[in-house]
């Protein structure tokens, strides 16, 4: 029962700050709005017995991948955003879209519920780290590695796009980094992944 | 116990802590300013009760009753949540960190903790404390940030940007460094932690037994990373940079006035606590300590708390010994210190003790 309270008041919470995300006109409230969305999540996930995955989606998403967005809405101190009244191919698509996507997820989850058996509630299931742990580094070994090699990757394309020389003009690195050391050419090239 | 008994306890334990949280943040800000008085050969305070003991008091007066003044052009709702968002993760983790063993007082036993529960006559804590607890602490960089961007104002921008970059780049350090005692103690609960911490590590041997089985010994490398990122996380000497003076007037505080200033000089202390609690948990054995037999059974449960508030008061002292003796960091110099030297220790040290478990563990 109290899982069930629990849930509809996470779960609107979730909704209410992502419809609030798309209504905000300016990014830092958007972005707060997300980090919203993250911790109601984190919140499902315990109520689902996921306690890691919970932790992880707040220490990680929360934590860390939102700290960045704030950073970079604050380092470019991007003001309010511009609406455009949207193409009419978007509305036209994309309305119906939506429409058999909600209806195919639900006749989806009402087929799985009328054949599962006994009918499972929230808080039926309990996973623990050490599970997580066993799956992941023994029975799913190959794509976890897999995926850290995509990371890495998607760091190396990071480095390389941050100390690409032929930046446009407002970029300053190129003239410091030519070849004559001069005093002064000490800084910027560094700092851009500070 | 039935749940009103249940209720009641949770309440009386919850405005204990909170008010010897309150309490010990104040006076740590006296006793960082009497110790750092006497390194700089000066009194501290001195004026106000016995020793300047009512010093803390006069302050939080003069916080209250100064102006609250909200500058124009901030970002109002932001500046006005912004110190709520830096203090609530700041008193939080102390609700997940055991203080000692179980407290029988007529007849009703509970766990000397915020968040535990008795399970067949055992204390037992939430299985995943630690990591709550990170999570926790990760998301108070956005008061911080949030301060800085909504004041409106260069230095409090500057700071606040420094913040979130420096809190970025050590919390990878921080969470990497407490992995080496997650694989010894096979456990992500902090009372399993310490209780895996009771006793010594070499029993029988002559001299050597009197070292005890604490953590810090075959994880002192795990020990200095995370005290060192630590430090960076709550803004300290010699990681203070957002909030530095001399550059930055304060920093992402600059535009901020009476309580809600305030407000965040209490988190900084709070969140210092989080930290000394954490390390002396992990690394120090948290509660584990003598506690002679013949002691009533009140005294024998409180005993523990002592030896693990003693060790939170020595992490404490050495946490203000290093503001009286280190400089300030240059900040390229705080990156590659963070990312080329602190990073790299921190993967080596889980490196060779996954090594050293998986061989013991065969």
């Amino acid at each position: 029962m109290l899982h069930q309270i629990l849930f509809f008041i996470f779960a609107s919470v979730a909704v209410a700050a992502a419809i609030n995300l798309l209504l905000q006109k300016h990014p830092i409230n958007s972005a707060l709005s997300l980090i919203v969305v993250m911790g109601a999540l984190a919140v499902l996930y315990l109520l689902l017995g996921a306690e890691f995955v919970a932790a992880v989606q707040l220490i990680v998403y929360a934590g860390a991948i939102m700290v960045l967005f704030v950073f970079v809405i604050m380092l470019l101190n991007a003001g309010l955003e511009e609406r455009t009244p949207g193409s009419a191919v978007a509305t036209l698509i994309g309305v119906p879209g939506v429409a058999a996507l909600v209806g195919l997820c639900v006749f989806v989850f009402a087929r799985t519920r009328i054949r599962g058996a006994a009918g499972y509630s929230i808080g039926d299931f309990h996973v623990s780290t050490q599970d997580i742990g066993r799956l992941l580094f023994r029975d799913y070994l190959l794509p976890f590695e897999v995926t850290s090699v995509l990371v890495l990757i998607g760091i190396m394309g990071a480095v390389v796009l941050a100390k690409r020389e032929d930046a446009g003009p407002t970029d300053r690195s190129p003239e410091i980094t030519a070849e004559a050391p001069r005093p002064e050419s000490q800084q910027p090239a560094e700092r851009t992944h500070a | 116990m039935t749940w009103p008994i249940f209720i009641l306890v949770s309440i009386i334990k919850v405005a204990l802590v909170f008010f010897i949280v309150m309490t010990a943040a104040a006076y740590t800000v006296w006793l960082e300013r009497k110790l750092i008085g006497r390194m700089q050969n000066r009194w501290g305070p001195t004026r106000v009760g016995p020793f300047g003991l009512l010093q803390p008091m006069a302050d939080g007066i003069k916080f209250i009753l100064k102006e609250d003044l909200t500058p124009p052009y901030v970002h109002k709702t932001l500046f006005v949540l912004a110190p709520m968002i830096a203090l609530i993760p700041a008193l939080l983790p102390v609700s997940l960190v055991p203080v000692g063993g179980a407290i029988t007082i007529h007849g009703i036993t509970t766990p000397l903790e915020m968040t535990g529960v008795m399970v067949n006559g055992a204390p037992v804590d939430i299985n995943i404390a630690l990591l709550l607890i990170l999570g926790i602490t990760s998301v108070g960089v956005y008061g911080i940030a949030l301060a800085g961007w909504s004041s409106n104002s260069k230095y409090a921008l500057l700071g606040s940007l420094r913040a979130s970059a420096q809190m970025i780049s050590y919390e990878v350090s921080l969470g990497i460094s407490l992995v080496g005692v997650l694989l010894i103690a096979n456990s992500l609960s902090l009372r399993e932690i310490v209780n895996q911490q009771a006793g010594t590590w070499f029993p029988g041997v002559p001299v050597l037994e009197w070292i005890p089985r604490w953590n810090i010994f075959p994880q002192f490398i795990a020990f200095f990373t995370y005290v060192t990122a630590a430090y960076a996380e709550t803004n300290r000497i010699p990681f203070d940079l957002p909030e530095a003076e001399t550059e930055l007037v304060a920093g992402y505080h600059t535009e901020y006035s009476s309580m809600k200033f305030a407000i965040f000089f209490i988190a900084e202390y709070c969140n210092m606590f989080t930290v000394a609690c954490i390390a002396t948990t992990l690394f120090l054995g948290g509660w584990s300590g003598p506690v002679p037999g013949f002691l009533p059974p009140i005294l024998q449960a409180l005993l523990p708390v002592f030896w693990f508030v003693l060790k939170v008061v020595a992490f404490i002292f050495v946490y203000i010994w290093i503001r009286g003796t280190l400089p300030r960091f240059r900040y390229d110099q705080l990156m590659s210190f963070g990312w080329k030297f602190l990073f790299p220790l921190a993967l080596a040290n889980v490196v060779v003790t996954s090594f050293v478990v998986a061989w013991f563990a065969k």
